[in-house]
């Protein structure tokens, strides 16, 4: 167990290398930072000078090696738009998002398992088909449209009246296709200030209304991939040797279900898991966009428009350390449930 | 009545194109402690009948009619609730391929634990218990630290062993064994199976043994079944059907042992293969491959080619033969005229 964990801080520190070095690369590509910090009115010599001043002259493996050794003290210079550390910058923006992260895999795990597993035991029932259509759906449109079909049914609201009013179940009807609206889909609201940066949404019921459309709309595509996985892992297993030997020995439905297929159901799911974590926190760019959530993917956004080279590699890094951070996590749950894995430093 | 019996037993598969006949009319009957080989070529409906039997035929396929009465109260009408207390407690079964039947992720402990569990009020302890004494039992190298392990770190052998552990835990009636040897290396079947024999024999738990080797049902079985294309074609005590097999099919089977070529000859085989069950020769099943379709005179036996045959008693068992009926009427009509 410590031999793996040593082995796979190894790893860890390679996968960052490699990322420092592919974020820092970005630099030269990315338009003119000087441009972005001064006016208009500047003379060119003085932009020369500043460009020398900030060492953007020197060559790339200088500029990297200088880097590297500032990121080794956690320095990753100065955000040019908010004229302080990059390091402040995110630890401002990064709890936002991992809420809203964190509330999204919570709506995910608690409705795949029940409907994937639902709807492969039940192939057949209405529900189990209406399942998977609406996971097409899902999975077909894009978070962002989502989004604004969001706010549009639950923050604005619609009223329709394609009955007639005037009779009492005209009235009815109409009222079960119209919405209120009233949900909150701007920002985070007022957090609850939890230690430094941190505030949380997760500490008053004003706080989580403000997490449901962002939350739903992040889920929208994960949360239907999810289900038709557990879906076709569950089918699968369910038609194995050892689920027949099971209701061969007279064990309870529920029992074969839940314990003997379930299990196994969840060992390739944990695995695309793991990696799907990475991948929200990367869609979060969209959906934080489209409700203004303060978090990283908008702050991210900002950094992109406005060139702001030194926000851009600080995030690329944290991302790449929130992937390397929860694929080893990953590994060691899949390690727990699964014993036909061993924890070792040896190479397999 | 016999503790088993299985009567005019049909099976179905329902399939886009039509339903397929995967068993028809079987009926065969288990005395309390007896042993009973089913035999047959792939295909030929055995494992199919061994898993109606505990009716868990997966779908599309489903009893289309007959019975099965086991200890008086028939299966086929039976709740599921009731059957499931039928299944691994009065009756259970040995799989062919021991590396698929046992759940990778829970130990071997648990996958007994929890069979007595779904059978009786017990605890756990007293479930462990039981568990070890099975695993001693079937003569498990160092059976206590078995329990704590799972199913990968066993050998396939071992894991056969585990299996036969599980169908002996609460003392079945009968035991129903798909080829519990096939998928094991030859060394360990003989042990394997002899394992099985003497468990049965001092447990007086009947047996339903079901094999493609005659070898093994000659010597382990008292009565068998030889079934062709969803039909029992031959039943009877074992030793009159292998050292006297009416029907040309399992004559065949018997003649195919490489023991009955001579040495350095090419081995005997029945012409042709089995056909598919959806698509069955008129007649018999059987003539398009049997020599006897004609007669020695060289006349054609219509009968085997338009009529299904049924069946005729022949010495203590039952054949269904269109030839064999024709030599019985024979032999019957000159007795009667001595008469």
């Amino acid at each position: 167990m410590i031999a793996f964990l040593i082995k796979r801080l190894f790893h860890a520190l390679l996968v960052m290398f490699v990322i420092s070095i592919i974020a820092f690369a970005i630099q030269d590509n990315l338009g003119d930072p000087i441009q972005q910090m001064v006016g208009q009115s500047v003379p060119e010599s003085e932009r020369e000078a500043l460009r020398e001043q900030l060492g953007l002259n020197d060559p790339f493996v200088v500029q990297y090696l200088r880097f590297a050794g500032n990121a080794l003290q956690l320095d990753f210079g100065y955000s040019y738009i908010f004229n302080e550390p990059t390091t402040e910058v995110i630890a401002r923006h990064l709890p936002a998002t991992l809420e809203l992260v964190f509330a999204t895999s919570l709506l995910i795990v608690l409705f795949s398992v029940p409907i994937g597993v639902y709807s492969a035991i039940r192939p057949r029932a209405w529900l189990s088909r209406l399942f998977m259509g609406v996971s097409i759906i899902g999975i077909s449109i894009p978070v962002f449209l989502t989004a604004i079909m969001l706010i549009q049914l639950f923050a604005i609201g619609v009223s329709w009246s394609p009955f007639p009013a005037d009779t009492g179940w005209g009235a009815w009807l109409n009222d079960l296709v119209s919405t209120e609206g009233g949900m909150p889909a701007y920002g985070r609201g007022r957090p609850v200030p939890v230690f430094g940066t941190w505030a949380t949404n997760f500490a008053s019921l004003e706080g989580l209304t403000y997490l449901v459309l962002p939350a739903i709309s992040l889920a929208s595509i994960m949360l239907p991939l999810f289900i038709r996985l557990i879906r076709a892992e569950m089918l699968e297993v369910l038609q194995s040797e050892y689920v027949k030997f099971a209701r061969a020995k007279g064990i309870p439905l529920r029992r074969i279900y839940f314990i003997h297929a379930l299990k196994n159901t969840m060992l390739p799911v944990i695995t695309m898991g793991g990696v799907q974590i990475g991948t929200l926190v990367a869609y979060t760019i969209l959906t934080e966009t489209v409700f203004q959530w303060p978090g990283m993917g908008l702050m991210f956004l900002n950094a992109i428009q406005r060139s702001d080279v030194p926000l851009i590699i600080t995030y690329l890094m944290i991302v790449g350390l929130i992937f390397v951070i929860t694929n080893t996590l990953v590994d060691l749950i899949y390690g727990l449930v699964n014993p036909t894995v061993k924890l070792t430093g040896k190479p397999a | 009545m016999a503790l088993l019996d299985v009567n005019h037993l049909d099976v179905r598969f329902a399939l886009r194109r039509g339903d397929v006949q995967a068993l028809r009319d079987v009926s065969f009957s288990l005395e309390r402690g007896e042993r009973l080989g089913i035999v047959g070529e792939s295909g030929a409906g055995k494992s199919v009948a061994a898993f109606s039997l505990l009716n868990l035929i997966a779908k599309p396929g489903y009893i289309a009619g007959g019975s099965i009465h086991f200890d008086g109260r028939d299966l086929t009408a039976m709740s599921d609730r009731a059957l499931r207390h039928i299944r691994g407690h009065r009756m259970s079964i040995i799989f062919q391929d021991p590396m698929m039947t046992l759940n990778p992720v829970l130990s071997i402990g648990e996958q007994m634990v929890e069979c007595l569990k779904a059978h009786r009020r017990i605890s756990t302890r007293e479930a462990r218990a039981i568990s070890l004494r099975k695993l001693e039992q079937v003569q498990i190298p160092s059976p206590a630290a078995r329990l704590d392990q799972y199913p990968h770190e066993l050998s396939g052998g071992m894991r056969q062993r585990v299996i036969i552990a599980i169908a002996l835990l609460l003392d079945p009636d009968i035991i129903i064994a798909d080829e519990p040897t096939t998928a094991l290396d030859v060394t360990i079947q003989a042990e394997i199976m002899a394992l099985l024999l003497e468990l049965c024999e001092t447990h007086h738990v009947g047996l339903i043994l079901i094999t493609h080797d005659l070898g093994v049902v000659s010597q382990v079985s008292q009565r068998m079944l030889v079934m062709y294309a969803g039909r029992v074609i031959e039943q009877g005590p074992t030793r009159e059907i292998i050292n006297d097999p009416q029907h040309p099919y399992t004559q065949g089977l018997i003649n195919a042992l490489p023991q009955m070529a001579t040495p350095g000859s090419r081995l005997n085989q029945i012409p042709g293969s089995m056909p598919s069950l959806d698509n069955l020769p008129s007649g018999c099943a059987f003539h398009p491959r049997c020599g006897f379709v004609e007669r020695a005179d060289g006349t054609t036996r219509r009968a085997c080619i338009d009529l299904v045959p049924g069946y005729v008693t022949s010495g203590n068992g039952r054949v269904a033969c269109h030839m064999v009926a024709e030599m019985l009427e024979r032999e019957r009509i000159p007795a009667e005229e001595i008469r």
